[in-house]
């Protein structure tokens, strides 16, 4: 009798409980879909998408006329390969529990996202919004290492590298530091939108690939110049908005510590681009648009790992300092004479060990109070910063050498000499970016 | 004057050639054109063939000891392999006179 009576008075709260507006049929934990978190993560996955293309205007402004389209396909490609890749296998490898030791995620139910149909997460975001939302990221990610060995690769060779590197890099990577059983996020590692997983990473892999690839036929002798600076501003302005969903989005909220992002991602942004102003000023006089450019990016990286726990202050403090330390490395880089063509380290690998490791100096203290814990110091914080930074430029620079070599050497990575010289446009591709060149 | 009309992924090669042959005056510009050469072009799955093909042109004013300098670097490097078709056409004409602005001489030693 007492169980018959149990059941029913659970089935009238239940009832009672479904009558209430708002409340969606949820698989686990009963949560409701908030609507308003859940808009903003729409609106910013859509932010994080905007930034591909934008950076493939980015990338392709700076190439010669003869490689935009092969440029911007780099970024295109990542979008089609990835984009899918991710839905069948690459959330599963990040957000699923550990398997091998911690080495990748794995969850059946998220195979082809299957089992997430009706998912609604504790924040109260639909689980497919954030895979989709965490996909925008794995997209972009292959895409900037493309800018490292820009103009001489080739296009099977490229696509081929970026799916195994997104599976193999970039997901444990993922796995490892937003994961709630990834062992660095289990560690206390900072990273609110990426400084590692996306930026560090891709700076690196570019570095090492780059190493093994070798320049661009008649480097550094020979200028090549942009061939569309407008384009390139452009991209910035697209890659500046976007960025607003990368960080603002990563708080996958839509409350103050969203409000705290998005304020921080701007004001670093600006303080970069003033400060790469200042700096081409008194260097030669004249400040560039491919400057600002530059400056605006350094300031959107180095606040990537930070947005979540500094203030203004810190945010002008980690801005200016990536505009001057980017300066510097693209100097050491043209000293050193490698042909990291796009500065994919320069700018991402430098500006993002700049804000995983700088960030510590300026948390904000109810961050510490609320997450600190006893033993806490900005030493011990700095100390599992480094350790981060330094597990992901090992993982993702020995797994890049060894991808690009085994690529290179099996399916063929390099573009031969003639094809450079005509341009991947038409060689790779069989189009001409910029007929309009040419009369016809 | 020589006018050469060459293929543009040749352009960098040539330069280089001209330069290391001490010709290192030179005017390059883009144009169209086409003799036998066709070239074909991807467009929504479709192979076309344009009408007029992209070449870059040089026109390099230099004295009549320097023509034959200039069109044999030019012919060492700007043919395909063994020589395709659409490798160009070199064309030289007779420059009637030559004037350095900056200065206003004229004559052989204002090229």
């Amino acid at each position: 009798m007492t169980n018959k009576r149990a059941i029913t008075q659970a089935l009238i709260a239940l009832a009672a409980l479904l009558a209430l507006p708002g409340w969606a049929r949820a698989a686990d934990g009963a949560t409701a879909v908030d609507t308003g978190t859940t808009a903003w993560m729409l609106t910013s996955t859509a932010l994080v998408l905007l930034m591909v293309p934008g950076l493939a205007i980015f990338y392709g402004g700076l190439v010669r006329t003869k490689n935009v389209i092969g440029t911007m396909m780099h970024s295109f490609s990542a979008m089609a390969l990835v984009g899918v890749l991710w839905a069948v296998c690459g959330y599963a490898l990040s957000f699923g529990g550990n398997v091998l030791g911690g080495w990748f995620g794995w969850n059946g139910d998220y195979f082809l996202l299957r089992g997430i149909d009706e998912t609604i997460m504790s924040s109260g975001v639909p689980e497919y919004v954030f895979a989709m939302f965490q996909g925008k990221f794995a997209i972009i990610t292959p895409a900037l290492i493309a800018g490292a060995f820009a103009e001489r690769v080739r296009f099977s060779g490229y696509c081929l590298f970026i799916a195994v590197w997104s599976l193999l890099v970039y997901s444990p990577l993922c796995h490892w530091v937003w994961a709630e059983d990834g062992f660095l996020y289990q560690l206390g590692a900072i990273d609110f939108a990426g400084g590692t997983v996306v930026h560090i990473s891709a700076g690196i892999s570019g570095l090492m690939a780059v190493l093994y690839l070798g320049g661009r036929r008649g480097y550094p002798a020979t200028a090549m110049q942009p061939s569309n600076l407008v384009l390139t501003l452009l991209g910035a302005g697209l890659l500046w908005v976007g960025w607003f969903g990368f960080n603002a989005g990563s708080a996958v909220e839509s409350g103050l510590s969203t409000a705290r992002a998005l304020t921080v991602t701007q004001i670093a942004a600006a303080a970069g681009a003033l400060t790469w102003i200042l700096i081409e000023g008194l260097h030669h006089g004249k400040a560039t648009s491919l400057g600002i450019a530059s400056g605006i990016l350094a300031g959107l990286v180095v606040i990537t790992p930070a947005a979540g726990v500094v203030q203004p202050g810190g945010a002008i403090a980690l801005g200016t300092t990536a505009s001057v330390g980017c300066y510097l490395a693209i100097n050491v880089k043209n000293r050193l004479g490698y042909d990291d063509s796009l500065d994919a380290f320069g700018i991402h690998g430098v500006a993002g060990m700049l804000g995983a490791l700088l960030l510590t100096f300026f948390i904000r203290a109810s961050w510490v109070a609320e997450n600190g814990g006893a033993s806490w110091t900005v030493m011990s914080q700095l100390g599992i910063q480094a350790l981060g930074v330094v597990v992901t430029i090992l993982y993702a620079g020995i797994l890049t050498l060894v991808l690009v070599v085994a690529v290179d050497k099996t399916v063929g990575l390099k573009l031969d000499t003639a094809s450079e010289m005509a341009g991947m446009d038409y060689s790779l591709h069989g189009e001409h970016a910029y007929a309009l060149v040419n009369p016809n | 004057m020589i006018t050469a009309i060459i293929q543009p992924d040749k352009l960098d090669s040539v330069r280089e050639a001209l330069i290391d042959a001490g010709i290192t005056r030179i005017t390059v510009t883009r144009v169209s054109g086409h003799g036998r050469h066709q070239q074909q072009e991807l467009y929504r799955g479709q192979a076309v063939v344009p009408n007029l093909i992209p070449k870059v042109r040089l026109d390099i004013a230099c004295n009549d000891e320097f023509v034959k300098i200039a069109c044999d670097a030019i012919l060492r490097v700007a043919r395909h392999g063994g020589g395709k078709i659409g490798d160009g056409k070199i064309f030289i004409m007779p420059l009637e006179e030559c004037v350095r602005i900056r200065t206003g001489e004229t004559g052989g030693t204002a090229i």
